[in-house]
């Protein structure tokens, strides 16, 4: 399915009531079973646009759009958070149920649905465990499957390996894009770290810093499957140095911005 | 060149346990509590020995004295307690969960809550007579609003992105309340819960002392103008050992309720 952003602004009041504007006429599409990164220095309003594509924040000007057919009985959209968000009290099973309760399924299917991307996230033998017993990698495994369960036209994930060590990110980001390769819907990828960004996406979407505004979208030149021998490859040092030469004297005023 | 040895800073890291010293320190009053008293020094009128004490407990227990007493209190403190806490947690989930609830009952509750409830016992016994109704209201009442707060505190207290992501697949308000704003109170209702025992302790023998012909409070008024100071103190060792034995069924209760929790 595509997701279609036209024309998109929100500002919204912080604690302290003053009116910030987090994005400025944001327009973009994301293709049909297309991985779309979205970076940008801190405070750029990533988080804002995935969450105003999952609904949880209301556009103050613009429209935000999904086209194509959703199967009955599956949602336009689920959130992979950055800080996993899971339920303290519930095991990796129910955790993972979470989605198919809301989305009313009887709970011999959810038992099954939940066991299927249990295993396909590489978490059998842990269903009976609680949060507190996992891993940040595992944990986040379980963010994912969780997404996945309610099989989402489009997959929002908002900086889901940030909070992981390095080289768990990187077996991270291998197990998401083989898992990819065999659900394939849409996914709207937000993250700083540009190497991830484009090592991951077809397409990256550079925001300027706040308010957030479409800098460029520069299209990555590499093959599928990506291999960590890619890291080297041309069209990948050419890209990062592109949209690095973009953020660059942006994120340099976010810092400055933040010292004030 | 000189080496350095590492310098051993652990010990200002480390907490000893002392399992001895824990009993034996135990032992060591109760010992002494015997000699004092078997020696004569204190007269047993004020200190009766240990041995005394658990000699008349068990004869009051023989003859269905002590039976009597302890079934009478305990139908007002469950009765109070169950009534007080299930009256807390609800309205602390709805002042917690809606806003009109809160805009109404946070002025009300915060306007009542100081008011030390047995103070309230010459009312209730006005309203609802000398039985036991009037008494099991004021356990009631003092177990409410330790657990209307802490329910409230919890369910405010909710993690806000666990919030959002129940949202975010698509739960709505009542989901929200059932599967994460009731479980993230939990703990603190368990809180309250054990704060609420003990209160409903202290008011069960107070309500108990002031207007009752039965119960542990009014055992231990009725032998001090005895001046039966032994069957006095079997009154205070029987509500010792309901306060150990319920604060044990409450944490017991907590982990059966937590499993989540890494520890409790």
């Amino acid at each position: 399915m595509r997701v279609l952003l036209d024309d998109v602004s929100k500002t919204y009041a912080d604690r302290s009531g003053q009116a910030v504007e987090a994005l400025a006429h944001v327009s973009f599409t994301a293709e049909a079973e297309e991985l779309v990164a979205i970076v940008g220095p801190s405070g750029c309003g990533k988080s804002t646009l995935l969450n105003l594509v999952a609904g949880l924040l209301a556009p103050g000007a613009g429209a935000i759009a999904f086209e194509g057919d959703l199967p009955p009985g599956r949602p336009p959209t689920a959130m992979v958070f950055q800080e996993f968000a899971l339920f303290p009290w519930r095991t990796v099973q129910a955790n993972v149920e979470l989605g198919l309760e809301e989305a009313g399924r009887p709970a011999a299917d959810r038992r099954v649905i939940a066991r299927r991307f249990i295993e396909l996230t590489g978490l059998g033998g842990f269903e009976g465990k609680y949060p507190h017993q996992l891993s940040g990698g595992m944990r986040q495994r379980v963010g994912i499957a969780r997404a996945l369960a309610v099989e989402p036209a489009v997959l929002l994930m908002d900086e889901p390996f940030s909070a992981l060590d390095a080289q768990t990110r990187q077996l991270m980001q291998e197990e998401l894009l083989g898992i990819w390769e065999r659900t394939r819907q849409t996914i709207l990828y937000v993250t700083h770290n540009i190497h991830e960004a484009v090592w991951m996406a077809d397409r990256v979407v550079v925001l300027s810093r706040r308010p957030g505004r479409v800098l460029e979208i520069v299209p990555v030149e590499l093959k599928r499957p990506r291999t960590e021998a890619m890291l080297g490859e041309p069209g990948f040092v050419h890209a990062v140095e592109l949209i690095w030469g973009r953020i660059r004297s942006q994120a340099r005023d976010a810092l400055q911005e933040g010292r004030e | 060149m000189t080496r350095l040895p590492v310098p051993d800073r652990t010990r200002a890291l480390t907490r000893r346990r002392h399992p001895v010293a824990r009993v034996l320190g135990l032992l060591a009053l109760v010992l002494a509590w015997e000699v004092l008293t078997r020696t004569g020094w204190v007269p047993p009128l004020f200190l009766p020995s240990p041995l005394g004490v658990l000699a008349s407990g068990a004869e009051m227990l023989a003859s269905g004295e002590l039976a009597v007493h302890i079934a009478t209190s305990l139908r007002r403190i469950v009765l109070g307690f169950g009534l007080g806490a299930l009256g807390g947690v609800s309205v602390g989930l709805a002042v917690g969960v809606f806003s009109l609830a809160e805009a109404i009952g946070n002025p009300l509750i915060a306007a009542t809550f100081p008011i030390p409830k047995i103070a309230l016992l010459p009312l209730l016994i006005l309203w609802l007579g000398i039985g036991e109704a009037s008494k099991v209201a004021v356990i009631m009442l003092g177990v409410f609003f330790p657990m209307a707060i802490n329910t409230y505190t919890g369910v405010r207290h909710a993690d806000p992105l666990l919030i959002r992501a129940a949202v975010s697949f698509g739960a709505g308000r009542w989901s929200v309340i059932r599967k994460v704003m009731l479980p993230s109170a939990l703990p603190m209702i368990f809180a309250g819960l054990k704060l609420g025992a003990g209160t409903s302790l202290l008011l069960l023998v107070a309500a108990e002392m002031i207007a009752a012909n039965s119960g542990i409070g009014f055992l231990i008024l009725n032998a001090q103008n005895l001046m039966e100071t032994t069957r006095l103190m079997v009154g205070i060792v029987v509500l010792s050992l309901l306060g150990l034995a319920s604060h044990w069924l409450l944490v017991r209760a907590e982990r059966a309720a937590l499993p989540w929790r890494p520890e409790v």
